[in-house]
């Protein structure tokens, strides 16, 4: 139920996003998602990959501090209002939301929308209770 | 010698003094030239506190006399030289005679017992073999003791586990940095310490603190003790501790004779009082050293240890006179930093401190390493973490600091001493 997301310290340096896409290509690791969250010193770039596990190898021994966190991914129509459901149904079971992000899937009917809860399981059991569509690893990668 | 009542041990001091004073006098002309401005002949030292009629040296002395100006022997009884790097200015060099070279390797030999090694330890060399005195000095108490020395030297971490892992020595020398940089670099190569056959590490030649003892012992399994020792006196072995306590390391009074002074004033001050150590070598041939003020701050401890030696102890060096940073007219010794830092769970002791002046302000600013242990992909974290280590750095020094995250490694490692402070203001 919950997707696996590696996140990575990025001090405020030019070219560090860079050299952290470099690295995932040359190993051939495919992005499905990413966010940059960011302050006046640092930020942190999390990340939803296919390859977790190598990619937090990789940008390890390249000397990146990563972290692994677990996520929810909901899938809603690409309609107006679809988000604000979502975030009404949340907060109504007095949730708070850490912080999030969305993407929209090829076919473009679709959208992704990334979440990591104060509370994850009560968080899941309430979007599921209201029949929201939360998708697995597998199927954000097939996506 | 080390058990020796004490006032046996004292006149054995005076007599060495007064023998010293006066061949300085005969025989090196800037000590000479120093005592007749303070009106001081060799005959006025009479008891062991006469000793603070005599002019202090400092390391500018050295400078000016560079390279030989103040050997008291002719060049050809000079067997070694070693020489500080010069970092702040011109090198200094000492000079040692065959037979300061043996008091050496026995002082040495006499810390390595002191730190529980014995003939049947292999030990693990990894203090700068050079014109640095640690390599050097500690191989020659090595052999002395009879022991087994491995002298890898410092630097290529990687080979220095493959051989700890393959020869199995039991007791290792170096810079507490540099011994933080091996169990990085353990980690990194997956090798557990409880794996090595490593008992105790005797460690020196730059101030730590009582916390990052903690993380030594901790991360390299083993017990941590600290030695001193500086090239200006003879190199490592001038004082060690022993194994029955970690409140000081004994220092060989027989041949180095210490003092507290108030750095302001320069007055000896009365004994247990912290301030900046003092020593006069007493037996020393080529480079004798009358009162040289060493910037280190310590105190001495004259109760008697529970292991039997009588000599004196001196405190852990807290700090230096020179490190010691005036930052918005507060004191801050890097050390009082590290302790914050290692004090926090996850925080690595890998920490620099820049201080700047904007305007007429000083800034402080510590960088802190984000290791796995304390990253967070939530802003919020970091940002308490950041806020938590300006705190207790605020209440412990009562100077306001930035806390600044930065990437793993990205502090420079230490091979030899660390660098810890970046000062950027010019005044």
């Amino acid at each position: 139920m919950l997707v696996e997301q590696i996140a990575v310290f990025l001090e405020n340096k030019s070219g560090r996003l860079a050299e952290i896409t470099a690295i995932l290509a040359e190993n051939s690791i495919n992005i499905r998602a990413l966010s940059v969250a960011d302050t006046a010193d640092f930020g942190i770039l999390r990340l939803i990959v296919d390859k977790v596990e190598m990619a937090k190898s990789v940008l390890r021994e390249n000397g990146f501090t990563v972290g692994k966190t677990l996520v929810v991914a909901v899938e809603v129509e690409d309609k107006t209002g679809g988000l604000a459901r979502v975030l009404k149904c949340i907060k109504d079971a007095g949730i708070n939301v850490e912080y999030m992000y969305a993407f929209v899937n090829k076919t473009g009917e679709n959208a992704v929308l990334i979440f990591r809860f104060e509370k994850m399981d009560e968080a899941i059991a309430t979007l599921q209770k209201e029949g929201f569509t939360i998708l697995s690893r597998e199927q954000i990668c097939s996506l | 010698m080390e058990t020796l009542p004490r006032v046996g041990l004292e006149s054995i001091q005076l007599r060495r003094l007064q023998h010293l004073v006066t061949r300085v006098y005969k025989k090196v002309e800037p000590y000479r030239r120093k005592m007749e401005a303070v009106g001081v002949r060799p005959e006025d030292i009479k008891s062991l506190a006469d000793l603070a009629k005599l002019p202090f040296t400092i390391k500018d002395d050295l400078r000016d006399n560079y390279p030989f100006g103040l050997f008291a022997v002719p060049l050809e009884e000079v067997v070694r030289v070693h020489a500080s790097s010069g970092t702040t200015g011109k090198p200094t060099v000492v000079g040692y005679t065959a037979k300061d070279i043996e008091t050496w390797a026995g002082v040495m030999a006499r810390a390595l017992c002191c730190a529980g090694a014995t003939k049947g330890d292999m030990i693990h060399n990894a203090y700068g073999y050079g014109l640095f005195t640690g390599g050097l000095g500690a191989h020659y108490g090595i052999e002395k003791l009879g022991a087994t020395a491995i002298p890898v030297s410092g630097g290529n971490s990687k080979r220095q586990i493959n051989i700890m892992k393959d020869f199995g020595p039991t007791v290792l020398l170096s810079t507490p940095s540099y011994a933080l940089n091996l169990a990085d670099a353990m980690d990194s190569m997956k090798i557990d310490p409880k794996s090595l056959s490593l008992r105790v590490g005797i460690f020196g030649a730059e101030p730590w603190s009582e916390s990052m003892r903690e993380e030594v012992e901790r991360k390299l399994n083993l017990k941590a003790t600290d030695i001193y020792g500086l090239s200006e006196v003879m190199g490592p072995g001038v004082a060690q501790e022993c194994l029955m306590t970690d409140r000081g390391m004994h220092i060989c009074e027989d041949h180095f004779l210490p003092e507290i002074i108030d750095p302001d004033t320069g007055a000896v001050l009365p004994p247990g009082e912290k301030g900046e150590l003092v020593f006069t070598t007493l037996t020393k041939e080529a480079f004798p050293i009358i009162r040289y003020r060493t910037k280190d701050i310590s105190r001495l401890i004259y109760e008697p240890c529970e292991c039997g030696r009588t000599l004196v102890r001196m405190e852990k060096v807290t700090g230096r006179t020179d490190d010691m940073l005036i930052i918005r007219g507060v004191n801050v010794f890097p050390s009082q930093v590290e302790h914050v830092l290692v004090g926090i769970e996850g925080v690595e002791p890998h920490y620099l401190i820049v201080v700047e002046r904007e305007g007429n302000l000083d800034t402080m600013q510590v960088q802190v390493e984000v290791s796995e242990g304390i990253f967070s992909d939530e802003i919020r974290v970091l940002e308490n973490l950041s806020k938590h280590i300006q705190k207790e750095i605020k209440d412990l020094l009562g100077v306001t600091c930035k806390v600044k995250l930065v990437e793993p490694k990205t502090i420079q490692r230490s091979e030899g001493k660390a660098q810890r402070v970046i000062d950027k203001r010019k005044i």
